[in-house]
């Protein structure tokens, strides 16, 4: 008896401290006062996909940048970000009753850059009913720009996987005709995606692939790796998120094969290649390896004295987090999206409201300082894929270098 | 009718009351949580008849979640060749006993493995799931990777509280005959010696196997309805996690209890959506100054929340949680320990 | 059968198997002396890695290997003397629980110190592959087989032939009889979560250079030394060993022979074999299941 009426208590206590938020007052349009913008993200900040959790650090760092003075606020507004963990990908259901909660209980104005394919199709129904923006989704799945008649409330930002792979199938059907790859992806949608653009891009063509290999997310590459080089390939492309990708990289070195490697963008930063040389004991382990680039990357000398890379810097040892490895891309991944947005928002007008954020996200042109040199944002109602330029680039021993021509993916 | 019955039946319909009027005063999205605290409410009630009371330990419970959920996902979607294309909370029956069966079969095996065996084989089976979910070979069922998109966005507001308490409070009024009943009194039996319960006639099989089939039909009900307001199922929807989360629901309402259930519903459901939030707040009165959403912190918070419900709770001081909780947890450390640890005991 | 592919499956889930073992023998170390199943296993062995990864900045690999195993068994004894002795009464679910919350909160302390940046972690054992017979062998998974025998033999003669080791077995198996004699049995408990640590170390210090070091490395791996342990038998160190190796090895081979097991096969299928043999042996291969008493 003690345990219902304790139990009853409790309901009571949790009725009080939900109460209040009953009461939050209606305005014109969620999120936007005078002085303020409000929105707000899910992102893993615990468990493995921790990883990403500094491109949340890079957006918070540039907006605290841009609120810190006031000729940078667009409109004069503030730009409040509330990020939430959602303990991607060990909690799906968690990603929507956060996304709840950003909706209804913090009144945000959109949602930026929550990442994660799998989360941000579970949120995207309930955006779209809500007519709540879900900008420029941390993720690079193909669905985000495909889908946007089904969806408009929901746009991604960078280029989306199916156009990567297939400009890693174009690459070698030009310059390796008689290639013999073998592919190891992750068994999910990402690694998926990813194959079928590649699929495209040696179709009809000579370059084949002799031997496919998936592996579980989690699980260890080696076998799968020594099974590859049975094959006899002589390329090999890596489809998978950071870790796998490199632990594949020096398990190959470590067997003493030699192919010619092609990596997915996401595992080819140069925080990346440095451990999977150091891993292997050495430079050649990497050395040639092929991947694609849309944004500039901090770690090349290249841009050392570029004034965006430089500001980079500043911005993320004056607004980051302690100790920020600023060679990390994923916090210029960040900052990079960061920007995007503010600017979306000055496109948006004086009074910007969630019909206007949503246009001006449909049709932005921005020549964008954190973007590769020569290329440009640029979204068509038609066609919303904000970037689809990339560049091939080739690990060098020390850092990557960009070659051949822009490549316009879509 | 006794005086305590009178009391209970009171509280429980005030209870109900108390349930009925609560989404006037609320905001939507605490109607939201306050649904989602029913489906771990059901999910806990059958895992603390298995666990509390027949003394079988699952760190799988998930795993049947996860049955129910796809379930329920086949069921109402047009996915591959099977279009059944039902309505949704029709499917949360059915789910139910699907998640049933399973249960009941894998009481099974079940029967041969004790103690650490048990909990390691249940556990074998919440990390086995999502790499099953995700196999090609299934995929023609589950979706693959891909998973299943339910065709329907259930009604916002307080619907999805509404149903979930209507789902929850009539299972757990059943739970309450059945832990009252014979069939409690033999699981409770099995639980404290099971030699002695088969010596008094109890068939250890049936009554092993009916208890992995009862908890497994709750969390395939819950299962289900966690499915409907998340609107898609991935493989990783009922995560490994998931099991553990829904154990810490058990140990921190009590083990046995069935209304402490709602206690440890109302904890698992809070401290995922707001614990940091909250800790943050008491950290700062304190004078503690961390970042709340520095990467590792909501771990290192909930994990020492954990610690401190489990290491101070057993002297009755709980800290942490209200007085009442504590009285319920106690339950925990009167019962007789480590019977099924003593193998290894004698080896040399 | 290709004989070059077949050899390099076999050494590489041999490599893998080490690792596996190792942890597994820590598990029934801990077992054996506490009666607890610990789910912080791996993530304990995690944390000693980083720490380990922090020394190496500072000094050669050797000094650092050794500091971060005295570190493990000071922290292995520290975590059965803070956290677990409380709950020694408890029930199984407690201390259940317990573990697992230390997981999250050792999880999450990593990465609140370390931040989550991908790290690599050196090897002691470098240099171009071992060819034999025109087969490739990396010396690193050469070496992780080869020290894991070691602390196995190391670990061995410690409890066989040393009073220590002898104190500690008398502490397990017969506490109260040991406490009559004159044993600490509290601190050989202690002692024995601190062994566990020091293996959990080894695994994890061998772990990081073939996954990188990362927080969620030892996952995986503890999932399939809780399967070795249980295939031995959780109470039996030579099956916790040997049960090691076969998963290792199974597993690669199935993986490549068996054209049913495709990657995402290979956990469902470890457990539904693992399910099958417990039926037959309820308490593992090398376990003996006790008489119970009436």
């Amino acid at each position: 008896m003690s345990k219902l009426v304790a139990a009853v208590a409790a309901l009571v206590a949790v009725l009080a401290v939900a109460l209040p938020g009953a009461f939050a007052s209606q305005e014109a349009t969620p999120g936007v006062t005078r002085g303020t913008v409000k929105i707000g993200a899910t992102f893993p900040l615990s468990g493995s996909g921790a990883v990403y959790a500094p491109i949340a650090a890079g957006m918070q760092a540039y907006f605290a940048y841009i609120n810190a003075s006031p000729r940078r606020r667009p409109f004069g507004r503030r730009i409040q970000f509330i990020v939430y963990d959602d303990q991607y990908p060990n909690n799906l259901p968690l990603s929507l009753q956060l996304t709840r909660r950003l909706v209804e209980q913090d009144r945000v104005f959109a949602t930026v850059g929550s990442l994660g394919t799998e989360p941000q199709q579970l949120v995207r129904p309930y955006m779209n009913q809500r007519r709540v923006p879900q900008l420029y989704v941390s993720t690079g799945a193909t669905m985000w720009g495909a889908q946007h008649r089904r969806f408009p409330w929901t746009i991604g930002w960078q280029p989306d996987y199916q156009s990567e792979g297939r400009a890693y199938g174009d690459e070698i059907r030009r310059r390796q005709p008689n290639a013999r790859i073998a592919v190891l992806y992750s068994n999910d949608d990402y690694g998926r995606d990813y194959l079928r653009g590649f699929e495209r891009g040696i179709a009809n063509a000579n370059p084949r692939i002799v031997a496919r290999e998936a592996f579980e997310p989690g699980s260890s590459v080696t076998g799968n790796v020594v099974r590859l080089r049975q094959s006899g390939a002589n390329t090999f492309l890596i489809l998978a998120i950071p870790t796998p990708t490199i632990t594949a990289i020096v398990t190959a070195y470590r067997i003493g094969w030699r192919p010619q490697l092609y990596v997915n963008s996401v595992s080819a930063t140069d925080t990346f290649f440095s451990i999977a040389a150091s891993n292997a004991g050495s430079p050649d382990a990497v050395r040639g390896a092929i991947s694609t680039s849309y944004l500039k990357d901090p770690a090349s000398p290249a841009y050392a004295r570029d004034r965006t890379v430089r500001l980079y810097r500043s911005i993320l040892r004056n607004h980051g987090p302690q100790g920020a490895n600023p060679n990390n891309g994923l916090y210029f991944y960040g900052m990079a999206k960061a920007h995007t947005f503010v600017q979306t928002l000055r496109r948006a007008g004086r009074n910007p409201t969630r019909g206007s954020v949503m246009r001006a996200a449909r049709t932005i042109r921005l020549n964008s300082p954190w973007l590769l040199p020569r290329t440009r944002i640029h979204s068509r109602p038609r066609n919303p894929f904000p970037i689809s330029t990339v560049r091939l680039i080739r690990w060098n021993g020390q850092h990557f270098e960009e070659f051949g021509p822009l490549i316009r993916t879509r | 009718m006794s005086v305590g019955f009178a009391v209970r039946a009171g509280a429980f319909v005030l209870a109900v009351g108390a349930i009925a009027l609560l989404p006037r005063f609320i905001s939507d999205f605490r109607a939201l949580q306050l649904g989602t605290v029913a489906i771990f409410f059901i999910a806990l009630l059958g895992l603390n008849i298995l666990t509390g009371h027949a003394g079988q330990i699952s760190l799988g419970h998930g795993a049947f979640m996860g049955i129910g959920g796809y379930t329920t996902a086949v069921l109402t979607s047009d996915f591959g060749g099977l279009s059944w294309e039902m309505n949704d909370l029709a499917t949360v029956p059915i789910a139910g006993l699907v998640a049933g069966v399973v249960g009941f079969l894998f009481g099974f095996p079940a029967l041969r493995l004790a103690g650490v065996y048990l909990a390691l084989a249940t556990f074998a089976l919440a990390v086995a799931l999502p790499s099953l979910a995700r196999s090609q070979k299934l995929a023609g069922i589950t979706g693959g990777s891909e998973g299943i998109i339910l065709p329907r966005l259930p009604p916002t507001g307080d619907w999805l509280y509404y149903v979930c308490w209507s789902f929850a409070l009539p299972m757990f009024v059943l739970a309450w005959l059945i832990v009252r009943g014979r069939l409690g009194r033999a699981f409770r039996a099995v639980r404290e010696s099971e030699i002695a319960a088969v010596s008094s006639g109890i068939s250890l099989p049936l009554y092993k196997t009916v208890a992995f089939g009862i908890s497994a039909f709750y969390a395939g009900v819950a299962g289900a309805l966690l499915a409907i307001p998340t609107t898609a199922i991935f493989p990783d929807t009922y995560p490994v996690a998931l099991s553990i989360i829904l154990l810490t629901g058990v140990v921190v309402g009590g083990l046995g209890s069935l209304a402490g259930m709602a206690i440890g519903a109302l904890f698992i459901q809070f401290i995922q959506t707001d614990g940091p939030q909250w800790l943050q707040a008491v950290l700062d009165r304190v004078g503690v100054d961390i970042n709340e959403t520095a990467p590792g912190v909501p771990s290192v918070l909930y994990g020492l929340l954990l610690l401190a419900v489990l290491l101070t709770a057993r002297s009755g001081v709980a800290g942490l949680l209200a007085r009442g909780v504590s009285v319920l947890t106690n339950r925990i450390y009167h019962r007789p320990i480590k019977r099924q640890a003593t193998p290894s005991r004698r080896e040399a | 059968m290709d004989g070059q592919l077949f050899a390099q499956q076999v050494v590489s889930g041999l490599a893998n198997g080490a690792v596996y073992a190792s942890l597994a023998l820590a598990l029934v170390l801990i077992y054996r002396t506490t009666h607890v199943v610990n789910f912080a296993q791996g993530e304990m062995a995690m944390f000693t890695t980083f720490v380990a990864w922090s020394l190496n900045n500072r000094m050669s690999y050797w000094p650092a290997f050794v500091l971060t195993l005295a570190f493990a068994f000071v922290f292995g004894a520290a975590i059965e003397r803070v956290v677990i002795r409380p709950v020694e009464q408890a029930s199984h679910l407690t201390v259940i629980m317990v573990t697992i919350a230390l997981f999250v909160t050792v999880n999450g302390f990593v990465l609140w110190v370390w931040t989550p940046d991908l790290r690599d972690f050196p090897t002691p054992f470098t240099g171009e592959p071992v060819v034999v017979a025109g087969v490739f062998f990396a010396r690193h998974e050469i070496g992780i087989i080869a020290l894991t025998v070691a602390t196995v033999v190391v670990l061995w003669a410690f409890f066989r032939f040393t009073k220590l080791g002898l104190a500690m077995r008398a502490a397990a198996i017969r506490p109260e009889a040991a406490r009559l004699l004159g044993v600490r049995v509290g601190w050989m408990l202690a002692l024995g979560w601190g062994f566990a640590a020091v293996l959990g170390a080894i695994a994890g210090m061998m772990t990081a250079p073939l996954r990188l070091l990362d927080p969620n490395m030892m996952q995986p791996v503890l999932i399939y030394a809780f399967a070795a342990a249980v295939l031995g038998g959780i109470a039996s160190p030579a099956g916790a060993v040997i049960g090691g190796f076969t998963i290792g090895v199974g597993i690669n081979l199935l993986a490549t022979y068996v054209d049913f097991v495709t990657p995402e096969l290979e956990l469902p299928v470890a457990f539904a074999v693992l399910i099958g043999i417990l039926l037959f042996r309820p308490a593992g291969i090398f376990g003996r299941v006790a008489a119970r008493r009436v």
